[in-house]
């Protein structure tokens, strides 16, 4: 019922609701007014207005929008009196032993307390009595804060982690109004899905430790893009006040993610606020130590390296890491240099049984659609050239070589090793060239998932420094050693995809949407989804 | 063989004015609750009769009783069996609510402990006719010797081939179990009772979709019935549907046992034909009157939960009876009438020495500790009652607050889960209603708006409490 | 008290067990009460026995544990008494009996609240504390001593009863 009053534009108000777990009916905030046109006497029609409609014989007694389903001719009364009435109480018993803490609570700015009693609440407080004392700032694990006295018991969250996530360490103890929210005493909320308890915690029982007190959420910006930390591309929002990123929640994509993303994806955006980032392009000197200097120079000086490098001289070792827009100029300047050395860096292992996809690369189908190379296949001849001398200039792009299994003292030796980097690292500090590129949060672009759906990136803050969005500095560099140009935004460079491979064909940046579309057939399921389609079928849950 | 004349132990003989049949072996000098002596007083004949019958006839017997549910909410017994759905291919299953807890009721305490069998019989009979082939027996914590006493009994039943397979050669396969409870007045709530004994926390479940006829222990259709209606089973097979109906008034047929607590010289139990004595009979006949120099103030008709009645109501109904309270026939429609319920039986007497604020602190004590705590309205209201009665006895209470308590309980009556919602604020908003004088009395008028709490208090003189 | 289960009572437990043929979590209970029979009180560790024994989550059987008052958590005295609280014993006189059995079991009662209910006296030979309804409502005020009831315990009856339980 409460899904059916969305769809006209009805929004009735609820904490324990979740679309996508079971519904207890406890909060009782969804109260609505429900009823249905008299039976008419045995061969009688029905009676009907002037409008068409059959009168309502309205139940004396308001019922919860959560667990009634919706049925032909039904009458729903979202705002009469009654309804009005039923919200008012449950606002004020909510309130009551609520510590009203707003000024230092997270949870603040985005609390369906706060909310929801601006839009129903009585505005004043006839509680005269202590309120219930209960357990507060509790470390229920590594990553989730407890404040039992926040929280009004909606069990979201127990619900959570015994539905979704497998792990029921959450649970009520004690009755009555003493309930509380509790782990076993030992035990902890641990599990890489913790944090979703967070996202759908109404109120702010449950906080998270990394963004507990970081900044007030009416500060913070929101930016719709999808999670590069695997093959998965859940959908989410970054939330980043001028260009540092605060947190990161997962966005609903029942295609991808449904409503959930892992702790491992969410938290994995501090490097981008890091102090390793290279801020500006640099260019290695005679005495062996790195230069800060402009793109022009920087730019001359890798195109000089590789002058002379002819065909399978020069290898290009990418990322899938890179947006399909990036991919494409890696294959652009592939093609200028004439080599077939070309490869991205596979990385597969740490799929788990939910979210977590196996290959933990976010854009490999996208190497593979347009680099037509299946990752890791070339890399040993690579290295084997490096070591060998026959390759004597490589383009690390995106990778560390050193962790992808080159030797050092084969890198030293090459006559030109340009790379384009986020972070400093081990094949930057040998690298003649190094240019500084950007991370996923600060680009637009695409990118393919492992289920083969097409994806988007948009930018939610500014690269640091100096450093360029990483397809511009590949344009760059095909053009510096003599490729065409003439592609000046990433639609431009989306349109020349969508002419050149035929999986993008029709497809435009806008086209893909917020929620992406399916660009491949593959047999790959996501196990959480696939557990979420089963409790639909069995009614356990709506949508 | 049937002993020819039935003693009662001293002081404990019904009295004449009483029909005994679920009863009848209660008190009774030389009875004990082995299956050797319930046989030997007819029993276990109706569930041989039973396995003669048709099982639909079974239910339509007591359909035609008009066996009404006797643990409080008064549902048509038969009715309820016929929820099953009959496309239903799974498991049924029954259990018998033993969770006796309703504050005034006691009655189902000497059929577990003096009269088992007598509720055995009643059970498999009732599971053959629903085709349940296990059922639980949940008895309260509280009745520790209970569930000694049923356990033995069940295996007694065992021994002698009324429970097992293949039951008196019928073919029908039963079990049942015990299934003790640990303290907690929701577990009488049937939905609360089936997550209990499933192993969870006595949560009532929503409604819909959790119809137990459908979808009850296990997801699977199940049967909650009280002891007593259970026990009258068997004497509907006994006398057949339409002569027990005779018993009683029309659609409230049968007989019932009353519970009789509180201010009159002979409390105590008494089974008698449902709506053949009066409220003035219960009290001046059956318990004895009032205690010596005592008059009548306030009279619980059908369990702590049962709207309060005053002694000086009229109630005009709505067939043009003009009745006092003292004229109120004890049966399930008129009690309704007169704006409160029969309940489960259990009635409570208040003379004119007693407090109502100190009633009605007592009972939200009751209703505070027992809320499961499931749903807001209930858990944070029931407390809150509690808290501003306690002030009102403890004469820290302004009359507003007599105010604040009554739209407390109105916030709370028809926006819970369970009729536990019901159960808490029907008392507070009835004594409200009928006594809100005398509550306001007990408050202090220069109270209103004066800091109560000690954490007001504190916050009053710009602390912050720690 | 060290919490091991003898074979003895594991026998029971596994026999109750095959009472719940559906689900083996429907046991949570019954073996509560076994093991509270056993060693008086339900300790951290009988919690997570149960819980192995069942194949739950310790919470899961904590959140049983920690609802219902039949299950102590911490050790009750020698005697455990249950004093009716609810109307009709009220009236009966009950909390005056409750007054009585403290005064002579030498029990204070002043820290008694929602959390701990129970009281204990110094000696640790009886312990105490208010029940909701006990379903004797026409005999009050009535209380449990284990597990034997009593009705109609007015004040004066106090020494009597307290003689049925030597210390």
């Amino acid at each position: 019922m409460i899904e059916a009053c969305r769809q006209v534009g009805k929004l009735v108000p609820h904490y324990c609701y979740h679309p996508k777990l079971t519904s207890p009916g406890n909060c009782r905030m969804c109260l609505v007014e429900m009823g249905m046109p008299p039976r008419p006497a045995p061969g009688q029609e029905p009676q009907k207005d002037e409008n068409g409609r059959q009168p309502i014989a309205w139940m004396p007694r308001a019922v919860i929008a959560c667990a009634n389903t919706v049925a032909d001719n039904m009458g729903i009364r979202t705002d009469s009196i009654l309804t009005q009435e039923c919200r008012k109480g449950v606002m004020e018993f909510l309130l009551i032993n609520h510590p009203l803490d707003c000024p230092i609570c997270d949870q603040a700015g985005e609390c369906r307390l706060q909310e929801f009693s601006v839009e129903h609440g009585k505005g004043e407080s006839r509680f005269r009595e202590n309120k219930v004392k209960k357990p507060k700032n509790v470390d229920i694990g590594p990553r989730v804060r407890l404040d039992d006295e926040r929280c009004i018991m909606c069990s979201r969250c127990i619900r959570f982690t015994a539905e979704v996530a497998d792990d029921p360490v959450l649970g009520f103890t004690e009755r009555g109004s003493h309930t509380t929210l509790a782990v076993h005493p030992g035990k902890e909320l641990a599990n890489n899905y913790s944090l979703n308890t967070v996202d759908i915690c109404p109120v702010g029982a449950l906080t998270s430790t990394d963004f507990r007190f970081q900044m007030r959420v009416w500060f913070m910006s929101e930016t719709n893009t999808i999670c590069t930390k695997c093959g998965r591309g859940c959908n989410m929002e970054v939330g980043a006040r001028g260009d540092t990123i605060y947190r990161q929640t997962p966005r609903d994509n029942d295609a991808v993610n449904s409503s959930w993303m892992c702790d491992q994806g969410r938290l994995d955006f501090h490097f981008v606020n890091s102090e390793f980032r290279l801020t500006d392009p640099m260019v290695k000197t005679a005495n062996g130590t790195h230069e800060v200097t402009t793109w022009k120079n920087a730019l001359g000086a890798a195109a000089r390296s590789l002058e002379g490098l002819k065909g399978d001289e020069v290898a290009i070792v990418a990322s899938a890491r890179f947006t399909n827009e990036e991919l494409f100029f890696v294959k652009r300047l592939a093609e200028t240099l004439g080599t077939t050395l070309v490869d991205v860096v596979p990385r597969t292992g740490g799929g788990d049984n939910y979210l977590r996809a196996d290959d933990q690369n976010p854009n490999s189908n996208g190497a593979r659609t347009i680099l037509g190379v299946e990752p890791g296949s070339k890399l040993a001849s690579i290295r084997a050239g490096v070591a060998s001398g026959s390759v004597k200039g490589v383009i690390a792009l995106g990778e560390n070589l050193i962790k992808a299994g080159f030797e050092k003292a084969g890198l030293e030796a090459l006559k030109a090793l340009v790379s384009v980097h986020i972070l400093a690292n081990a094949t930057a500090e040998v690298s003649g060239v190094v240019l500084p590129g950007s991370s996923y949060a600060e680009k637009r672009g695409s990118m393919i998932n492992v289920t083969g759906r097409l994806q988007r990136l948009n930018k939610a803050v500014k690269s640091p420094g100096n450093a360029r969005d990483t397809w511009e500095i590949l344009r760059d560099i095909v053009s510096a050693i003599g490729g065409g140009n003439g592609l000046h935004t990433i639609e431009d460079v989306f349109k020349q995809l969508a002419a050149t491979v035929p999986v993008f064909e029709g497809l435009t940046l806008s086209r893909i949407g917020d929620l992406g579309v399916q660009v491949l057939e593959t047999t790959e399921t996501v196990p959480l989804l696939e557990r979420e389609k089963e409790r639909k079928a069995k009614g356990l849950i709506v949508v | 063989m049937m002993a020819s004349a039935i003693t009662y132990l001293p002081g404990k003989e019904p009295h004449v004015r009483e029909h005994r049949l679920i009863f009848k072996n209660i008190d009774r000098v030389g009875y004990d609750p082995s299956i050797e002596c319930y046989e030997q007083n007819g029993g276990y004949v109706q569930l041989k009769k039973a396995f003669t019958m048709a099982r639909a006839d079974i239910t339509n017997e007591v359909k035609k009783s008009g066996l009404r549910g006797r643990g409080g909410a008064g549902f048509p017994t038969g009715v309820k069996w016929g929820f099953i759905p009959p496309t239903n291919t799974k498991p049924v299953y029954i259990i018998c609510n033993a969770d006796e807890s309703e504050p005034g009721t006691f009655k189902d305490r000497y059929i577990l402990h003096q009269d088992p069998h007598q509720l055995l019989e009643g059970m498999i009979i009732a599971c053959f006719a629903v085709g349940a082939k296990l059922g639980y027996i949940y008895i309260r914590e509280e009745f520790p010797m209970a569930a000694i006493i049923v356990e033995k009994a069940i295996a007694e039943a065992h021994a002698k081939g009324y429970l097992g397979k293949n039951i008196q050669g019928s073919g029908f396969d039963c079990e049942l179990y015990v299934h003790r409870g640990a303290g907690a007045y929701i577990c009488g709530e049937e939905t609360g009772l089936i997550e209990s004994l499933e192993g969870k926390r006595p949560y009532p479940r929503i409604k819909p979709p959790y119809f137990p006829a459908a979808l009850g222990l296990y997801m699977c259709p199940t049967i909650v019935n009280n002891v007593e209606s259970l026990c009258h089973v068997k004497h509907i097979l006994e006398m057949g549907g339409e002569t027990y109906a005779k018993l009683g008034t029309p659609n409230n047929t049968g007989t019932r046992i009353l519970c009789v607590s509180g201010d009159v010289v002979n409390p105590g139990y008494f089974e008698v034909e449902v709506g053949k004595v009066t409220m003035g009979e219960v009290i001046d006949v059956l318990c004895g009157g009032l205690k010596p120099g005592r008059k009548l103030k306030a009279i619980i008709p059908g369990g702590s939960s049962a709207k309060v009645l005053r002694a000086d109501e009229v109630f005009k109904l709505k067939d043009g009876r003009e009745l006092t309270i003292m004229d109120i026939p004890m049966d399930f429609d008129t009690m309704a009438a007169c704006g409160s319920m029969a309940g489960s039986g259990g009635v409570i007497i208040m003379d004119d020495s007693r407090s109502m604020s100190w009633v009605i602190n007592n009972l939200n004590n009751f209703y505070a500790h027992e809320s499961c705590g499931q749903c807001t309205p209930c858990r944070e209201g029931s407390l809150w009652m509690k808290k501003i009665s306690d002030r009102i006895v403890a004469g820290t209470a302004s009359p507003d607050d007599v105010d604040t308590l009554e739209s407390v309980a109105n916030q709370i009556e028809g926006k819970t889960i369970c009729a536990f919602g019901e159960a808490c604020s029907w008392p507070t908003q009835s004594f409200i209603k009928k006594f809100g004088d005398e509550l306001k009395g007990d408050c202090k008028p220069e109270l209103a708006g004066k800091v109560v709490a000690e954490e007001g208090a504190i916050a009053a003189a710009g602390l912050v409490a720690v | 008290m060290a919490f091991e289960v003898s074979s003895e009572l594991e026998k029971k437990i596994d026999e109750v067990i095959t009472h719940y043929p559906v689900s083996k979590r429907s046991a949570v209970l019954p073996l509560l009460h076994l093991i509270q029979h056993e060693f008086r009180y339900i300790q951290d560790e009988a919690v997570n026995w149960v819980a192995a024994k069942l194949g739950l989550e310790p919470i899961q059987v904590l959140e049983v544990v920690t609802f219902y008052p039949g299950f102590r958590q911490n050790a009750p005295g020698k005697y455990h008494i249950r004093v009716c609280r609810t109307l009709s014993c009220a009236m009966a006189g009950s909390y005056e009996l409750m007054d009585a059995l403290c005064a002579a079991t030498k029990i204070d009662r002043s820290h008694a609240d929602h959390h701990h209910p129970i009281s204990v006296s110094a000696d640790g030979k009886y312990s105490i504390e208010f029940a909701e309804c006990l379903a004797s409502c026409g005999f009050g005020p009535v209380c449990m001593v284990e597990d034997d009831f009593h009705e109609k315990v007015d004040v004066s009856k106090v020494g009597e009863l307290l003689a049925k339980y030597p210390v």
